[in-house]
C-alpha cells in the first residue's frame, strides 16, 4: 500500500504511484534505520546507567522518519520535535555529534542548554527544537513563506505527532500555509499515543490527515512502516510544494514500540500483547524481508552490518563521554548577541561565588 | 497523621476534595488511566470513574477554557497542567478570562477553578521542564497563587484552593515531591491562605523563600548557626495573598532580609516582596535586602545547578547581609 490521498474537495483518492528507489539507495535507507534503532536501544540502556539524563525512543518510526529525510534536499529546512533522532542521522548528523548534545559536553553545538533530543545543527537546516508540542508547526509555514518571497524554491518539513493535531499551532499552521499556499510538508508520526492517550481519544476524526481538508490542503495517509510508501508520499508532496502546488498534511501511521520517554511506564495503559500486535509490522524486519527476497541482502551482511554499527555507536558515545564538560561562565552567553549590564553583573557575581563551592555544577 | 510524600499528600488532598462534593472534578492530560506522569492524581479514576476524572486531548487552552465553562456552570474544576511550562497555549484563558471573569460581570460569574502544576527545576528538565514561573500570575489581578513546600500544606493549601471561590494557581514543587516526606492530618485538613509558615526562628536575619526553596533556606540557618547567626525561615505559602503582617514583624525583629526564589531575578516575586519591606519596613532595616534567585538566562540543561540557589549561596548571601550592617 503506499497511501491514499485525500483531496481537500472531498472522495479520497488512491495514490498507485512508487518511487522509484534502486537496491542501493533501499540499502542505504535500510543502513540508516538500523543505526537509528542501535542508537535508540543504546541511549535507552546509557539512561537506566546513569549516562545520559533522558531519552525519548522512536523504535517503530524509523520508516517515516528515513523515508522522509530521504526524500528531501540538504537545502530544505527541517522543523522536528524531540523523537527525530533517524531525521538528525539521514541528514548527516555524525554520532559524536548527536552523543556531544544528549550529554550536554563542551563540543555540544547547542552549549548543553538542553535537553536530550532537542537538537539544533544550522549547517544542515535542523532548526532547534523544543518540549512544548505544536509550536514548530507555525514556524515551518513562516519559514515556507520567507523562502517562497526568495523564490529559493526549498520547502520547509515539520515534524509531530498525533497528540500535535490538537493543539493551538496545528490549526494556527495549517490554516496559514493553506492561506499563502506555502511550500511546506507537514509530517504527522501517527504514533498512536501522546503519552498514556490513544489515538481514538485524541480526536472524533477517522483520520488525522483529513484534518487537512478543513484548511484546504491534500492529507495524505501513508503506511509509516512502508519506507517506499513514506518516501514517495514524502516525494510527491515536496515535488508538488517547489513547484507551486502548496502544502501537503502526510499522515504516517506507525506505533510507538517503546515507552513515551525514559520517565514513562507504558503497561499502566496499554498491554504487551497489543505492542507485540504492532511489532509484528516492524518496518525494520519489513524491509529486510523485501532485501532479502530480492536477493540484495542475506543474513550474514545483516548480522555484520549490525556488529558494525554496534561498535561504531559504542565508540562515538565514549568520545563524547571522554569530552571536558561546559564551561560554568558560559551560562550567562546567548541569552541576548550583547549581554545587559543586569547580566554581567550577574555574571561577575558568579564568579565570586565559584571559589565558595556552591555554585558548581 | 500519616506519613506521606508530597505528591501523596496532594494525591490524599485531591482524593479528598473529590469524595467531600460531588461537583469537583479533574482534568487534563494523561490524569486518568495512567496516574498522571508524576502520579498525583493515581487511584482517582478507578474511584470516580471517567466521568469525574478526565483524560482530554492535548490543548492546554481547551483545558482551562473548558474548566472555566464547567465552573461557569456550576462545577468545581481542578484542571491539571502537566508541567507549568506548557501552560502558555493557555496563557490567554487563564489572564483574559479566568482571572477577570468575576470582575468583568460584576460578580456576576465567579471561576470556581483550581489550576494545579509542577513547576521548578532541579530535575535535569531543561528548559521546559524546570521554569518557576510564579510571577506572571501574581502579578495577574483575580489570581491567588499557592505554593506549598511540605506535604501537609500540599494537602492543606489545596483543600483550601478547592473551596476558595476563586480561581487559584497551585503550584507544586516537583523537585521535593517524593523528596520530602511529613506527617500529613487525615480527613478536611485545610491550611488557611495568607498565613506564612515560621519554618525557624532567629534574631538577626529573616529568610524568605517558597516552594522548593524553603529546605535550602532552612539548610543555610542551620550552617549559620554553627557560625553564631541566628536565621529566621518564613515559608510564605501564598503569594497571593501575601502575609504581609508576618513579614513585616518578622523583619522588624531581625532588621535584615534574604528573599530566595529559583525564579530569574528580574521582576521575579523578590521584586515585589523588596518593595513591600522598602515601603513598610525601611526604618526597621539595618542592611540592603539581599536576593539569591535563579539568574536571568532561560533556565539551563548542564549547567542547572549552576543556576540554582542552595544552601551555600544563601547563606552566602546571608552573612554578607549581617556584616553589612
Ligand atoms: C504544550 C505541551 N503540553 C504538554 C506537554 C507534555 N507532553 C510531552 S509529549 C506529550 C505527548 C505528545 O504526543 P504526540 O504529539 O503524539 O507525540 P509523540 O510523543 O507520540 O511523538 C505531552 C502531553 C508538552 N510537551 N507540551
Ligand atoms: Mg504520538
Amino acid at each position: 500500500m503506499t497511501g491514499a490521498i485525500a483531496d481537500p474537495s472531498g472522495p479520497t483518492v488512491e495514490s498507485t504511484e512508487v518511487a522509484d528507489l534502486t537496491p542501493e539507495r533501499l540499502r542505504d535507507a535500510y543502513r540508516w534505520m538500523v543505526l537509528s534503532r542501535t542508537v535508540d536501544e543504546r541511549c535507552l540502556s546509557l539512561q537506566r546507567q546513569g549516562r545520559i539524563g533522558f531519552y525519548a525512543p522512536l523504535a517503530g518510526q524509523e520508516a517515516a522518519q528515513v523515508g522522509t529525510a530521504l526524500a528531501l534536499k540538504p537545502e530544505d529546512w527541517i522543523f522536528p520535535a524531540y523523537r527525530e533522532v533517524a531525521v538528525a542521522l539521514v541528514r548527516g548528523t555524525p554520532l559524536g555529534r548527536v552523543f556531544d548534545q544528549m550529554i550536554g559536553n563542551a563540543f555540544d553545538t547547542s552549549k548543553g542548554r538542553q535537553m536530550p533530543n532537542h537538537f539544533a545543527w544550522r549547517d544542515q537546516h535542523y532548526v532547534s527544537a523544543s518540549s512544548p508540542i505544536g509550536t514548530q508547526i507555525t514556524q515551518a509555514v513562516g519559514a515556507a513563506m520567507a523562502a517562497q518571497r526568495r523564490r529559493d524554491g526549498i520547502v520547509t518539513v515539520t515534524f509531530f505527532g498525533d497528540g500535535a493535531t490538537s493543539s493551538n499551532d496545528f490549526h494556527a499552521g495549517l490554516n496559514l500555509a493553506g492561506v499563502f499556499q506555502t511550500p511546506t510538508v507537514f509530517v504527522c508520526q501517527n504514533n498512536q499515543w501522546a503519552i498514556s492517550l490513544p489515538r481514538e481519544q485524541q480526536t472524533r476524526s477517522a483520520t488525522l490527515a483529513e484534518k487537512g481538508s478543513a484548511y484546504g490542503i491534500p492529507g495524505v495517509v501513508v503506511d509509516g512502516n512502508n519506507l517506499r510508501a513514506v518516501y514517495t508520499a514524502v516525494s510527491e508532496a515536496r515535488r508538488r510544494a517547489v513547484s507551486g502546488g502548496g502544502p501537503t498534511l502526510i499522515e504516517a501511521l506507525v506505533y510507538r514500540f517503546g515507552p513515551h520517554s525514559t520517565s514513562d511506564d507504558p503497561r499502566r495503559y496499554r498491554t504487551d500483547q497489543q505492542v507485540a500486535a504492532a511489532k509484528e509490522r516492524d518496518p525494520i524486519a519489513l524491509l529486510r524481508a523485501e532485501l532479502i527476497e530480492s536477493g540484495d541482502w542475506d543474513a550474514a551482511r545483516d548480522a555484520q552490518l549490525l556488529e558494525r554499527l554496534r561498535a561504531e555507536v559504542a565508540t562515538a558515545f565514549e568520545a563524547s563521554e571522554a569530552a571536558p564538560p561546559v564551561d560554568p561562565a558560559s551560562l550567562f552567553d546567548d541569552v541576548f548577541l550583547t549581554p545587559t549590564p543586569r547580566l554581567e553583573e550577574e555574571r561577575r557575581e558568579f564568579a565570586e561565588r565559584e571559589p565558595m563551592g556552591g555554585p558548581r555544577p | 497523621m500519616t506519613e506521606l510524600t508530597l505528591v501523596q499528600a496532594v494525591n490524599r488532598g485531591l482524593h479528598e476534595a473529590m469524595r467531600q462534593d460531588p461537583e469537583v472534578l479533574v482534568l487534563g492530560e494523561d490524569v486518568g488511566v495512567n496516574g498522571g506522569v508524576f502520579r498525583a492524581t493515581e487511584g482517582l479514576y478507578k474511584e470516580f470513574g471517567a466521568d469525574r476524572v478526565i483524560d482530554t486531548p492535548l490543548s492546554e487552552t481547551g483545558i482551562i477554557g473548558a474548566a472555566i465553562g464547567m465552573a461557569l456552570y456550576g462545577l468545581k474544576p481542578i484542571a491539571e497542567i502537566q508541567f507549568l511550562d506548557f501552560i502558555y497555549p493557555a496563557f490567554d484563558q487563564i489572564v483574559s478570562e479566568l482571572a477577570k471573569f468575576r470582575y468583568r460581570s460584576g460578580g456576576q460569574y465567579p471561576c470556581h477553578v483550581v489550576v494545579r502544576a509542577p513547576y521548578g527545576g532541579g530535575v535535569k528538565g531543561g528548559l521546559y521542564h524546570s521554569q518557576s514561573t510564579e510571577a506572571y500570575f501574581a502579578h495577574t489581578a483575580g489570581l491567588k497563587v499557592a505554593i506549598p513546600s511540605t506535604p501537609a500544606d500540599a494537602k492543606g493549601l489545596l483543600l483550601t484552593a478547592v473551596h476558595d471561590p476563586d480561581p487559584v494557581i497551585f503550584l507544586e514543587p516537583k523537585r521535593i515531591y517524593r523528596a520530602v516526606t511529613g506527617e500529613v492530618p487525615d480527613g478536611d485538613h485545610r491550611v488557611p491562605f495568607g498565613q506564612a509558615r515560621l519554618v525557624r526562628e532567629g534574631n538577626d536575619v529573616t529568610l524568605f523563600a517558597y516552594g522548593a526553596m524553603v529546605g535550602p533556606a532552612a539548610e543555610a540557618a542551620e550552617a549559620l548557626a554553627a557560625e553564631g547567626i541566628s536565621a529566621e525561615v518564613l515559608d510564605l505559602r501564598t503569594l497571593v495573598p501575601l502575609d504581609e503582617r508576618a513579614i513585616l514583624a518578622s523583619v522588624e525583629k531581625t532588621g535584615r532580609a534574604v528573599i530566595v526564589h529559583e525564579a530569574a531575578r528580574t521582576c521575579g516575586f523578590g521584586a515585589e516582596l523588596s518593595a513591600v519591606l522598602a515601603e513598610k519596613a525601611f526604618y526597621s532595616l539595618r542592611a540592603p535586602v539581599a536576593r539569591v534567585t535563579g539568574y536571568d538566562t532561560p533556565f539551563p540543561y548542564a549547567l542547572e545547578q549552576a543556576y540554582l540557589p542552595n544552601g551555600e549561596t544563601i547563606a552566602h548571601a546571608a552573612r554578607t547581609t549581617v556584616r553589612a550592617g
